[in-house]
């Protein structure tokens, strides 16, 4: 289900004092199957740009096609729209209400008409897959930590199985191990079943070794939109709009500047371990 | 949506208006809805108008902003006038199906209307251009007298920027559940009102538990940070009348005598 932004602009409190555009002219293609990431600074329009793809925020200016079709006509069904494109929210723990932890995972899926025994198996499917031991299941989501929260929240948007789903930076706040839990929980669900992930990130770490494709946001437009390679190659100019290119890329370079044989486009560490040993065997 | 709610919503301007001190405005305010009250012939109230709009034009905002508020009365208002009319009592202009449409009840109607319309405007004005925090302040200078019989105006005052202060957080908090619960599929317009109230627990309880995260979270850092009332506390930025305010009190005065002299003056001649 390919989803195209059509000179998309977005302005908040449109015909008051506070007017403010945070999305300008963008234009993209998602297309199925595709493991996004979206960088950018503070306040440059990455959630908003997300809360366009299941029609949270309407376009001041533009349009968005799902599959094809206008999301802003009137016949347009957003109900179906919203359980095709899953989307868990920054800080998505403050979205917690019901009396336990299960019942407020089925909420999704309860609201997309399944069958009760479908509901309790996806409930219990998601709860489990973000690492939520059986016991926690019966308690109040009020009682549990914040990471036990965050994932907690997480389930509830993965039981619902949306063809899309997006992240809006799922790992803030969390441990390293955590962080990690949760990504390779993503990337494997994506694996498994061919799912559209949009993830927006502050890391270029995660972004780096996880996604296909980046898309740079600064200031409401897209600034860059390539592969983690070639986005990074233009760390300078990423510098300049308060990014920055991945750790490894940095060493690689110093490396390379002090005359050894590697390349200097690596993103991800492992790529970047395997370029030192061949250095080191020539 | 939530966004249309005006109460206490500040238009930021570089106006006279706005520079002129709170308590000036507060008082500026009070004199102004004694005045509404006080009058009801159409000298005055053209007097009244002029004052008005010379206060709107000095001060930068928007007539459309002002009028906003009128928005949410406007039932109100017109069922107010439909009494008026209707029931008042006296000489008879013309009858529909029963119902006397009197001369009285006319002008009694007008002046009704005239007087809220000019009230909501008012006080709007005020609000539009004073900050809460400036407003708050003027009031707990000028109630600081209420010390003496022991009424802790100061607390009062707190609590009274601390809710304002809160209104816009809330109403982003709400926007941000909703999203996130229509997200998962959550339907907050359609159906019968059980289901619609039924509907709203996803919405509310979040809500609820957040407020209550955030009143604790505040006192908390409010004591860390040694708040301990009002007493021998002092001002970042105390309150101090400028030149404006004097000419503003001066304006003031003349307002109040304009509006007693035409009163006066129209009594004495009908
Ligand atoms: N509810 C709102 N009302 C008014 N302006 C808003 C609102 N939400 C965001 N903005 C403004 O829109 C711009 C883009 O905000 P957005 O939340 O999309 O940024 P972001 O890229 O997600 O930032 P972050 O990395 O901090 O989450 C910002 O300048 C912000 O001030
Ligand atoms: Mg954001």
């Amino acid at each position: 289900m390919p989803i195209i932004l059509d000179h998309v602009t977005y302005k908040y409190s449109t015909g008051t004092a506070y007017e403010k555009t945070a999305l300008s002219d963008v234009c993209l293609t998602i297309p199925d199957g595709q493991f996004i990431g979206i960088i950018g600074h503070t306040g440059s329009g990455k959630s908003t740009l997300v809360q366009h793809l299941n029609g949270l925020l309407k376009a001041t200016e533009g349009t968005i096609y799902y599959n094809g079709k206008d999301i802003y006509d009137k016949t347009f069904d957003m109900k179906d729209l919203r359980t095709q494109v899953g989307m868990v929210f920054q800080y998505p723990e403050h979205q917690l209400f019901e009396t336990t932890v299960f019942e407020d995972v089925s909420f999704g899926p309860k609201n997309q008409g399944l069958p009760k025994k479908d509901v309790d198996l996806r409930a219990y499917e998601a709860l489990s897959s973000v690492g939520i031991p059986q016991e926690v299941c019966d308690s109040s989501p009020f009682e549990l930590s914040g990471g036990q929260k965050r994932r907690v929240a997480i389930a509830g948007v993965l039981a619902m199985k949306p063809a899309v789903l997006i992240l809006d930076e799922p790992t803030a706040g969390l441990d390293p191990k955590g962080r990690d839990e949760i990504l390779d929980l993503i990337q494997e669900t994506h694996r498994r079943s061919g799912n559209t992930v949009i993830l927006v990130s502050h890391s270029m770490e995660d972004v780096a070794s996880y996604v296909d494709r980046i898309i740079v946001m600064d200031g409401g437009k897209v600034k860059y939109d390539d592969t983690p390679k070639e986005v990074f190659k233009s760390y300078k100019e990423l510098e300049e709009i308060g990014l920055a290119a991945p750790q490894v890329t940095y060493l690689m370079k110093e490396l390379k500047e002090a005359g050894w044989p590697v390349k200097s486009s690596v993103t991800t560490v492992s790529e970047a371990r395997d370029e030192i040993i061949k250095a080191l065997k020539k | 949506m939530l966004r249309d709610i005006t109460i206490g919503q500040y238009y930021p301007a570089d106006s006279k208006i706005h520079s002129l001190d709170p308590r000036v405005k507060l008082l500026a305010t009070l004199v102004y809805i004694i005045s509404l009250f006080m009058v009801d012939d159409v000298f005055s109230l053209l007097f009244i108008s002029v004052a008005l709009a010379a206060v709107i034009v000095t001060s930068k905002v928007p007539f459309t902003y002002i009028m906003r508020g009128l928005h949410s009365i406007i039932i109100l208002l017109i069922f107010a006038a439909a009494f008026n009319i209707f029931l008042t009592p006296g000489i008879p202009i013309f009858t529909i199906w029963k119902l006397n449409v009197t001369k009285e009840g006319i002008k009694s109607a007008a002046v009704m209307m005239i007087r809220m319309i000019y009230l909501i405007a008012g006080t709007s004005l005020m609000t539009l251009t004073t900050t809460p925090n400036a407003l708050t302040d003027g009031l707990e200078k000028s109630l600081s007298p209420l010390n003496k019989i022991n009424v802790p105006v100061h607390e009062i005052a707190m609590m009274m920027s601390i809710a304002l202060r809160f209104i816009p957080i809330l109403i982003e908090e709400t926007d941000k559940i909703m999203k996130a619960q229509m997200a998962r599929g959550a339907d907050f317009e359609s159906g019968s009102i059980i289901k619609k109230a039924k509907n709203m627990v996803p919405l509310l309880v979040p809500l609820f538990v957040s407020a209550f995260r955030r009143a604790n979270d505040l006192a908390m850092a409010m004591e860390a940070r040694c708040y301990h009332g009002g007493e021998g506390r002092t001002k970042m930025k105390p309150l101090k009348y400028q030149k404006g305010d004097a000419v503003a009190y001066v304006l003031l005065a003349a307002y109040l005598a304009g509006v007693i002299i035409i009163k006066i003056v129209t009594n004495s001649i009908l």
